[in-house]
């Protein structure tokens, strides 16, 4: 699960890591609102979308295409960016003006670009230096990995493949936790010295500890920032949340974001359901992860590519598998549907019956291929032929791929 | 002797009286498993079907019975606690199936276990079979077939797919692992394949990887020198995007790691016999091995 920017903030906050004072807003008169609380001479005006690469973005309808495609591939591009330095209340009114309501293409959003429901208006503060600095699972260490780097406001990635040795890591041992000689060992690193040594471990030893207390996946400052008077802060905050501890959690409820989030992907989260929307024209409905990459690889293997990824989980029963079936079905690019089912404790006649109802209450539009194997797969494949819809039955997976794709050509 | 379990394994189930747990503790005895006991804690002192005696805690259970694997059906907020209990009861063999134990109760895990010399297999996973002897997890037992070819997967119905392609050859499995799709696991690809190479009854391997993670390069480079066994391997997972879950916690594709076409690469460098089509992993083995069904 991912949160807004002023959100992560909210959490760092409750878990005792300083921040810069803020708030959101999501009119005009909030924003402005919300810096005269703040108080100050100077204030950044931030657009809150889920995508990074903010600052380099830009707004669709504020600048021409040649500037959206730039702002897309991540490179400088002429115009006004999603977050704004301003030093007026004015400037707060028309900064957040022009970022409210508008699509905001950044390098992560596409082309298409991100809407701004909300901005968030934060104090203004004296920047000697910029860093890096993210705490994720290393799954090789089975340890939780704190990295740093000198190249604050570049993405990890680029870093990364071009100057490795810019990036400093140290693992913590899940009993004793982040040592203050580890976050030591990434200050020195970054090249930080006398009073900035003592607040960055701080800092960085806060984080870990939110990080465990809140169940983040990922944790990503960038840029953590050196001020003028040697305060160390998160100037931005990324957070992702273990969606497999979302149940020690119930607030993080209130931070979910309906607008961000892909529709048929919201209503299959609610039926349970792991479905992950992708560009090609041929759906699939499989029970099990490995299998359901498996067959869509296979679409693929025989030339064409997969809409989707939809697992039903083990312990599907008729209900959800009707549900699934109409979320592949919505997505108007599916021009053909496979069915991939290798029943373990799923009974291929519970999947079966389970595609009639759906395709009785849906209507099939477009072709089917069914292959079912494993438990009750003879009484499956019986309720399937005698159904008589227009149904392709397949024995293997080759089998089925094969179908689908000369049925989807042939359309 | 296949790996890991056989006729000798004395089965707990852990959960045993939940809905998931008391359905599949009785699939794993109709296939002939031993199942000695189960632990519910407030439960202690009945019985499941009428004969499995049912304890309160694990150490009871061990005392009582001998047991020497434990299958776990406990759910998500109570798994890792389950897993430390069995540990350490002094159980050998942990297999959690729970799907959805949070990263921050599975860190400490690992050096508990390891600390006791337990292998846990899991969570998130299909469990483990000896087709013929024992079955410790969700797999359909009907579609494997006692012989002399090792699986091992992440995934489970992937899993199922390679034993079904082999079954449906005349080719028997002496042991077939199901390792999990979470990002902290147990047992990983390399502690399987070192398992199976020393393994007298296993004559080859299929090897099936997904997208995410580095276990599967890790793998192939202790294979390249070290396994003498033919291998076939297959990567799932080459059309996902990036930065996007599918599905099991591990399968993300981030910052350019983890990608398929770089764990096929890590596979042929090892001299791995690769598929590009999943549907071709049984045929390839049979093709490897001479085998003519």
């Amino acid at each position: 699960m991912k949160i807004h920017e002023f959100q992560g903030k909210e959490v760092l906050r409750k878990h005792g890591v300083p921040t810069l004072r803020g708030a959101a807003a999501h009119t005009v008169d909030g924003a402005v609102a919300a810096a005269q609380s703040i108080g100050g001479t100077v204030w950044v005006v931030k657009s809150q979308v889920h995508a990074g690469g903010r600052g380099k973005g830009r707004f669709i309808g504020d600048v021409d295409d040649a500037a959206l495609d730039l702002a897309a591939a991540g490179h400088d591009a002429p115009g006004k960016g999603g977050v704004r330095v301003v030093k007026s209340m004015d400037d707060v009114r028309l900064a957040a003006k022009a970022m409210l309501g508008q699509r905001l293409v950044t390098k992560q959003t596409g082309r298409e670009g991100a809407m701004v429901h909300k901005v968030f208006v934060e104090e203004g503060c004296q920047i000697s230096k910029e860093f890096y600095l993210a705490i994720l699972l290393d799954r090789a260490a089975g340890r939780v990995v704190v990295m740093a780097s000198k190249e604050g406001g570049t993405e990890i990635e680029e870093v990364a493949a071009h100057r490795p040795e810019a990036i400093v890591k140290e693992w913590a041992d899940p009993l004793t936790g982040l040592g203050s000689w580890q976050a030591r060992n990434l200050a020195f690193g970054l090249g930080l010295s006398g009073k900035a040594v003592g607040n960055f471990v701080k800092l960085a030893q806060a984080l870990y500890r939110a990080f465990l207390a809140a169940d983040c996946a990922m944790l990503e400052i960038n840029p953590l920032i050196l001020t003028a008077d040697e305060q160390v802060l998160p100037l931005d905050a990324k957070i992702t949340f273990d969606d497999n501890a979302l149940f020690r959690h119930p607030e993080y409820e209130a931070y979910a974001d309906p607008a961000e989030e892909d529709p048929q992907e919201t209503e299959a989260a609610r039926h349970e359901l792991s479905y992950v929307k992708l560009d090609g024209n041929i759906g699939c409905l499989v029970n099990g992860a490995g299998l359901a990459m498996a067959t869509m690889d296979i679409i693929k293997f025989y030339g064409e590519e997969p809409a989707n990824f939809l697992d039903v989980g083990g312990g599907a029963n008729k209900e959800k598998v009707t549900a699934a079936f109409k979320i592949i079905t919505a997505d108007p690019a599916v021009k053909g549907i496979l069915v991939n089912i290798f029943g373990g404790i799923m009974k291929c006649d519970v999947i079966a019956e389970g595609v009639l109802a759906a395709v009785l209450e849906t209507g099939l539009k477009v072709p089917l291929v069914v292959r079912l194997e494993g438990t009750n797969v003879e009484l499956g494949k019986k309720i399937i032929a005698e159904s008589g819809l227009r149904v392709i039955a397949a024995d293997s997976m080759s089998d089925a791929a094969e179908k689908i794709v000369a049925a989807v050509r042939g359309a | 002797m296949a790996i890991l379990v056989d006729k000798n394994t004395r089965l707990l189930v852990q959960g045993i009286t939940g809905a998931a747990g008391g359905f599949h503790a009785s699939q794993c005895r109709a296939y002939g498993t031993n199942v000695v006991a189960g632990v519910t804690p407030g439960k202690g002192g009945t019985f499941f079907e009428g004969v499995v005696p049912i304890f309160d805690t694990v150490q009871q259970a061990v005392d009582a019975t001998g047991v020497n694997a434990s299958m776990i059906f406990v759910p998500p907020p109570f798994a890792a606690d389950a897993i430390l209990e069995a540990a350490d009861a002094g159980v050998k063999l942990v297999v959690p199936i729970t799907e959805g134990i949070p990263v921050r109760d599975m860190l400490p895990i690992r050096a508990f276990l390891d600390a006791r010399g337990v292998r846990m297999i899991g969570p998130n996973c299909p469990g483990i079979i000896t087709p013929g002897q024992c079955k410790i997890g969700i797999m359909p037992g009907h579609i494997h077939k006692p012989g002399r070819i090792g699986v091992v997967s992440r995934s489970g119905t992937l899993t199922y797919e390679a034993v079904g392609q082999l079954s449906r050859l005349g080719l028997g499995q002496s042991t077939a692992i199901g390792i999990g799709g979470d990002a902290i696991i147990g047992t990983k690809h390399i502690d399987v394949l070192k398992l199976f190479q020393a393994d007298p009854e296993t004559d080859a391997i299929i090897m099936i990887g997904e997208i995410g993670g580095s276990a599967e390069e890790e793998a192939c480079a202790w294979a390249k020198d070290n396994c003498t066994k033919p291998i076939v391997g297959f990567i799932a997972g080459a059309t996902a995007p990036p930065g996007r879950r599918m599905g099991h916690a591990g399968a993300i594709i981030s910052g350019g790691q983890g990608t398929a076409e770089a764990k096929f690469e890590a596979m042929v460098a090892a001299g791995i016999h690769i598929v590009r089509s999943p549907a071709e992993m049984g045929r390839k083995l049979a093709e490897v091995i001479g085998h003519r069904g």
